[in-house]
């Protein structure tokens, strides 16, 4: 089997980094053989993984020095415990001193693990607050978002700070799932069984639309890679400069335009048609025409 | 307690001018003889895109503010259920106007402002990580609620038996809600006494900031959070 057929989607996360860094360039921290497993977990009988169900590590990508961490979406949920939570955070920790040309997070997670809920709630603010510190030290962060468990609350925060945040069409990220708000607020606010209602809301394509995912590749994992190479060639081409209070400024009038634009849409198919020609073919256009289209209304 | 109240305590009747809108706070008030910024929410407020917008612009109005004289440190006051649960919320992109809201608090970090998170009320999930638990210094007061879910509804959507949650949550602090298990994970440095001077604890708050985070190291000298720290070193270290 080769990378070009490989969908991000159905892989694990050992998978899609073994397709997105180089050949034999990754070396793995706080392996599967240290056996560095949650203890909360144990303690409710819930199943173990001896990576705590994150892999981190450093490689090359295109000759490129990267710091990436993959979560495993088949685990939990990718969900955040104390230990899952930690090695990002040293990851991130790490960068500050290694300073490589970008860090990599493959986000496949659904948020706070509830078995440990107070330690990640903790560990997901310390990721944020690493985030940001990487970043202001000039070493961008890219979210990659297009596994099955997507970027959803904490998570999808942490995606949002990233520099750079990459979406398949597949990929979903938001703050709190369909679910979630069905379970409290009813079927009518939310229908989660409404799999285009919910990708019209949380999905790739709209993601990228609002400016809130900077990149829509295809499903695949050399795809994914051939974006990370390219974000990296422009932050070698201009380095990462810490955020401004010019830039926040700017980012706060975009984002309150944005809620006055659409102040009452609860659907995809409104930001679809205050944005596209022919708002109905947006669901089938290939990632292709998508963004030649999106960019023709920039 | 009103948030009147609670500011007559913190700064002395009259010592204070914060004004509600809303569920939204915002204002000056004074500690130790030095002028500082107030920013937050109130009456549990559930955070959405417009109360988002609207803490993220007092933050950079006070950094604006401050850019050429010395910047004042910024108390914030948490007092939130957690996000809004809404579709139109969510479409919008909820996570990016919560993640705009940490740039901000991390520009005014960046700028000098010092900051102090005190949770007044509850404090839950997402809007307690928008804003209040990035502060460097995080306080409770003796009432305060913190959690990411109640036990009944944490064991129906992670299933697991609700009996054993309960026997668990009275040995470990790790998933049961409680500002006091949040203390010995090193998630909240102080709670604060209904009998303490809250003018002085949140001076000395102030006073003892540091800028690096922390949190993990407090986490096991209280016993609450073994693993976070040494996790982290080793992946740094590697």
């Amino acid at each position: 089997m080769t990378g070009r057929s490989i969908s991000y989607f159905e892989a694990s996360a050992r998978l899609r980094l073994s397709g997105l860094v180089d050949a034999n360039s990754f070396s793995e921290f706080c392996p599967p053989a240290m056996r560095k497993t949650s203890p909360h977990l144990a303690r409710l009988d819930a199943p173990l993984a001896f990576d705590d169900g994150v892999v981190v590590g450093r490689a090359t990508l295109a000759g490129h020095s990267v710091l990436v961490a993959a979560q495993e979406g088949r685990f939990n949920g990718g969900a955040v415990g104390e230990v899952h939570g930690a090695k990002i955070r040293g990851l991130l920790d790490k960068a500050v001193s290694e300073k490589p040309a970008a860090v990599l997070l493959l986000v496949d997670s659904g948020g706070v693990r509830l078995h440990e809920a107070n330690a990640g709630l903790i560990a997901i603010s310390e990721i944020m607050r690493a985030v940001l510190r990487a970043q202001a030290a000039g070493i961008p962060v890219f979210a990659l978002v297009g596994g099955s468990c997507g970027a959803f609350g904490g998570m999808g925060i942490v995606t949002r700070l990233c520099a750079e945040v990459v979406m398949s069409e597949q990929g979903r990220l938001a703050l709190s799932g369909p679910e979630v708000i069905e379970t409290v607020k009813g079927v009518e606010e939310f229908d989660s069984r409404d799999r285009a209602l919910v990708w019209r809301v949380t999905g790739g394509k709209l993601r990228r639309a609002l400016g809130e995912a900077t990149q829509l590749v295809d499903d695949l994992i050399p795809a994914f890679r051939d974006a990370a190479a390219d974000l990296i060639a422009k932050y070698q081409a201009q380095p990462l400069t810490p955020v401004s209070l010019e830039e926040l400024l700017g980012e706060h009038a975009k984002l309150t335009a944005r809620s006055e634009r659409f102040s009452n849409a609860r659907d995809g198919r409104e930001i679809w048609q205050a944005i596209f020609a022919d708002a109905a073919r947006v669901p089938e256009l290939s990632v292709d025409d998508f963004n030649r289209q999106l960019g023709e209304q920039a | 307690m009103s948030e009147q109240i609670l500011f007559d305590r913190l700064f002395g009747a009259g010592g204070h001018k914060i004004s509600s809108e809303g569920l939204f706070l915002h204002g000056l008030a004074e500690v130790d003889g030095q002028a500082i910024s107030v920013i937050g929410t109130r009456d549990h407020a559930a955070i959405d895109v417009t109360l988002a917008l609207r803490i993220a612009d007092a933050i950079l109005q006070t950094v604006r503010t401050d850019a050429t004289t010395s910047p004042r440190p910024i108390l914030f006051i948490a007092d939130t259920q957690g996000q809004a649960l809404s579709r139109h919320d969510e479409l919008l992109g909820l996570n990016g106007y919560f993640a705009h809201v940490a740039r901000c608090v991390d520009l005014a970090r960046r700028q000098g402002h010092q900051l102090v998170t005190l949770i007044h009320g509850e404090a839950v999930s997402g809007g307690f990580l928008a804003y209040g638990m990035l502060a460097d210094r995080i306080c409770a007061l003796p009432d305060a609620q913190v959690r990411v879910m109640d036990l009944r509804a944490m064991s129906r959507v992670a299933k697991i038996n609700l009996e054993k949650l309960e026997e668990l949550a009275a040995v470990s602090p790790v998933f049961a809600p409680g500002a006091e298990n949040y203390w010995k994970m090193g998630g909240i440095h102080e709670i604060w006494s209904a009998k303490d001077n809250w003018t002085e604890r949140l001076a000395a708050s102030f006073a003892s900031i540091t800028n690096s985070d922390s949190r993990a190291a407090i986490g096991v000298e209280r016993g609450g959070r073994k693993l976070a720290a040494s996790i982290a070193q080793l992946v740094a270290d590697a």
